[in-house]
């Protein structure tokens, strides 16, 4: 008899009818959006403000630079000590006094520009006024060697090197990055739906256990088919959630910053200069690179990996989280098996960011591709940079033979260890119940 | 009469240890077979291998003359010692669920769950959680549950822990009407009272091997010692008793009477019968109590475990 949908139906009821699961659904997303929309709020308050700086140029050389922002004027002081425009600065209460000396050379001037203000000033400020200066003072420097500026100008050149694969498949640096952008990603949803909803499955067995029901429903049911049951009920629980919160939070988000007027993505110093350099036509050619970059990538290749992987990883784990639930008889007793489990996640995504990025066909990055456990989130971080369809079904067949070798000794411990109760495990008991 | 269930020369190791010793027991249909043993002899294993938890390494077992198959899940309700429900599901919710998993549709068991909550009067209960039910009340849930889908058999292990007198004695003559109306059942329990009220065949499993098994009634004539409980009245009971130890293997005895007779318990030897003692005794005085000891299932429990 199959009683499998029959279990599934009820672990999935169960789990979203649950209280505390209807709360954390519905509150997550908005404890997240709030703690954003807060944030943001707090910086817009803080950016709105417009900065007055001060200008005390005794050089006379880069007077004409200090052009006002919206968020930034320049009161440009003539005629004034140093001690009167401190004064006058200090009273008029205004963001700062920069100060640049008159001096023989630049080279002696540099190192005499000074900033003075009450509080230390923000990072972005000073970095703004340093570039400014930087530029104007080269080219001083190159006039006075008597370099016409202009023709130096005109006779830049910016060198891009267009790459292109064999097969005319045009990537560009970009490219890499986006890449790299989604198989992190990719990878990083998949660690946390592991580890979010594999120790739900945990709990939700170790729960049957200490209700004593289990072998009531063992002498109905196989203990695989419970198992199996268990985890796809709480799996699809698991992606009823995350589809909630996903849903509220982009109603939330656009809710927010509409209602609000808080524009999520305001206007700070840093989004200034990008701007700046957007208007750049070479920017404005990346900006196409990272439009032709999206493109570029082996969307239906991603999209089905991604699934194959992903469900296989996850059921990879989750049929160890069950065998875990099954050993013990209560959560603290899980620790000593967790180590285990967790390791090679994190390893696959230290192996990712680290080796993935520098060179997603290397040996490394190649061989954890391969390993079953490091596999999932290993192959989603190079898919994007292109894997033979080979390499991908040989992982793949391999992740498949692991699963199906895990949910065989998942189940083993699990026969044996749904009905023991009262002591706690070693590794050597786990061992001697498969022989059971 | 032809057996529901047989187990042929079951055995069971976990690592080192042996659970179950070449073990066998046949159940004649329509009886109470209790399965006695002390704690950790082995009856737990026995009844998981008759209900397919745990797979016998030897032996095989036959239920209705067929080898055990997992459909025969459906032809079995097990209530096991350690029991539980979902604590956090709805009574009815519940029942329909285990109901389901044990082959039931969901509107047969409906109907079939509205006759058991009225007999039992707890109809009212369907929409609270267990959690909010007494111990009590969970087991008579746990009752229904396992006897909702009309097993063939039935294997209850402690029954009655938790109850009260009142619902003890419910829960016991709903097993004996289910008896009568055809099922097999299977007892498992330390209490030998219950064992003397209900079981008509047992068998008793001590470290792992069967030592006893038949019908209640022929062990207890095959236990039993030939002893007399007699009272006889007279006027020196101390030179009475002198007398007939003489002549019998006596020793005094107490049980309650209305009288102030001396009390003795009288082993027969084989070349003597009953008649012969009753002949004796009348004309040393006035008999009023004479009875012959009938072995307990306690005492027989007792006995065996002593002897092996």
């Amino acid at each position: 008899m199959n009683h499998l949908p029959l279990i599934i139906k009820r672990e999935y009821l169960t789990k979203v009818r649950n209280k505390s699961f209807i709360v954390m659904t519905i509150l997550s997303p908005i404890i997240m959006i709030a703690l954003i929309a807060v944030v943001g709020y707090l910086s817009q308050l803080n950016n709105n403000k417009t900065r007055t700086i001060s200008v005390l140029d005794e050089s006379e050389l880069v007077t004409d630079i200090f052009q006002n922002t919206e968020h930034t004027k320049y009161n440009l002081l003539n005629n004034v000590s140093l001690d009167d425009a401190k004064t006058i600065v200090e009273e008029a209460e205004t963001y700062g006094l920069l100060y640049i000396p008159k001096q023989d050379s630049i080279d002696a001037l540099v190192k005499h520009i000074k900033f003075y203000s009450k509080e230390t000033p923000s990072l972005s400020v000073i970095s703004s006024l340093e570039s400014k200066l930087e530029n104007r003072l080269r080219d001083v420097k190159l006039q006075q060697q008597g370099i016409d500026l202009e023709k130096l100008t005109a006779s830049r050149t910016k060198v891009n090197i267009a790459q292109e694969s064999f097969i005319g498949e045009k990537t560009s640096k970009i490219d890499s990055y986006f890449k790299l952008g989604f198989g992190l990603a990719a990878g990083y949803l998949l660690f946390m739906f592991i580890i979010i909803y594999g120790n739900m499955i945990m709990r939700s067995i170790i729960e049957e256990k200490t209700s004593r029901i289990i072998e009531v429903i063992i002498s109905s049911v196989k203990p695989i088919q419970l198992m199996l049951g268990k985890i796809i009920g709480t799996s699809l629980a698991g992606i009823t959630q995350f589809v909630i919160w996903i849903i509220i939070g982009s109603i939330l988000m656009t809710v927010v910053s509409g209602f609000l007027g808080i524009d999520l993505m305001q206007q700070t110093p840093q989004n200034e200069m990008m701007q700046k350099a957007m208007e750049n036509p070479e920017v404005a050619m990346e900006m196409q690179n990272l439009v032709a970059a999206f493109y570029n990538l082996p969307i239906a290749n991603l999209i089905i990996a991604f699934i194959l992987f992903f469900i296989g990883g996850y059921l990879l784990y989750s049929s160890l989280y069950a065998a875990i639930g099954a050993a013990v008889d209560n959560e603290t007793d899980t620790q000593q098996f967790m180590l285990p489990i967790i390791m090679p996640l994190v390893l696959a995504v230290y192996i990712g960011i680290f080796t993935v990025i520098e060179d997603p066909h290397g040996t490394v990055s190649t061989i954890f591709s391969f390993i079953p456990f490091t596999s999932p989130v290993v192959m989603l971080m190079r898919i994007p940079f292109g894997v033979p369809i080979w390499q991908q079904v040989l992982s793949f067949l391999l992740l498949v033979g692991t699963f199906m070798l895990t949910v065989w000794f998942a189940a083993k411990i699990y026969r044996v260890g749904i009905l023991m109760y009262g002591k706690k495990p070693s590794y050597k008991e786990l061992i001697k119940w498969i022989k059971y | 009469m032809k057996n529901l269930l047989e187990a042929h020369a079951v055995s069971k190791n976990f690592g080192d240890f042996t659970a179950l010793n070449k073990v066998s027991i046949s159940v004649p249909k329509g009886s109470i077979f209790g399965l006695l043993g002390p704690n950790g002899a082995g009856k737990t294993t026995l009844i998981r291998v008759i209900n397919q938890i745990t797979m016998p390494d030897a032996g095989h077992v036959l239920l209705d003359g067929e080898p055990l198959q997992s459909h025969h899940v459906q032809n079995i309700g097990y209530l096991p010692e350690e029991r539980g429900l979902y604590k956090s599901m709805k009574v009815g919710e519940q029942v329909l669920y285990l109901a389901q998993l044990k082959g039931l549709s969901k509107a047969e068991a409906k109907i079939r769950l509205k006759y058991w909550f009225d007999r039992l009067e707890i109809g009212d209960w369907w929409n609270k959680k267990i959690q909010e039910l007494s111990k009590g009340m969970a087991q008579k849930i746990q009752f229904v549950v396992t006897v909702l889908h009309e097993p063939k058999l039935l294997i209850f292990d402690e029954p009655f822990s938790g109850f009260d007198p009142i619902n003890a004695n419910l829960i016991k003559d709903e097993i004996l009407r289910l008896r009568d109306n055809g099922a097999t059942v299977i007892f498992s329990t330390h209490r030998m009272e219950s064992v003397e009220e209900l079981c008509d065949h047992i068998a008793l499993i001590h470290q792992s091997n069967k030592i006893l098994e038949g019908k209640l009634t022929d062990i207890k004539r095959q236990y039993k010692t030939n002893t007399f409980e007699i009272g006889i009245n007279a006027a020196d009971k101390v030179a009475l008793a002198e007398t007939i130890s003489q002549k019998f293997d006596a020793s005094l005895t107490d049980f309650r009477s209305l009288n102030d007779a001396l009390k003795l318990n009288i082993k027969l030897s084989e070349n003597e019968s009953a008649n012969d003692l009753l002949s004796y005794l009348t004309t040393k005085g006035e008999v009023s109590h004479f009875v012959e000891v009938i072995p307990s299932a306690n005492d027989i429990f007792i006995q065996a475990v002593k002897n092996n």
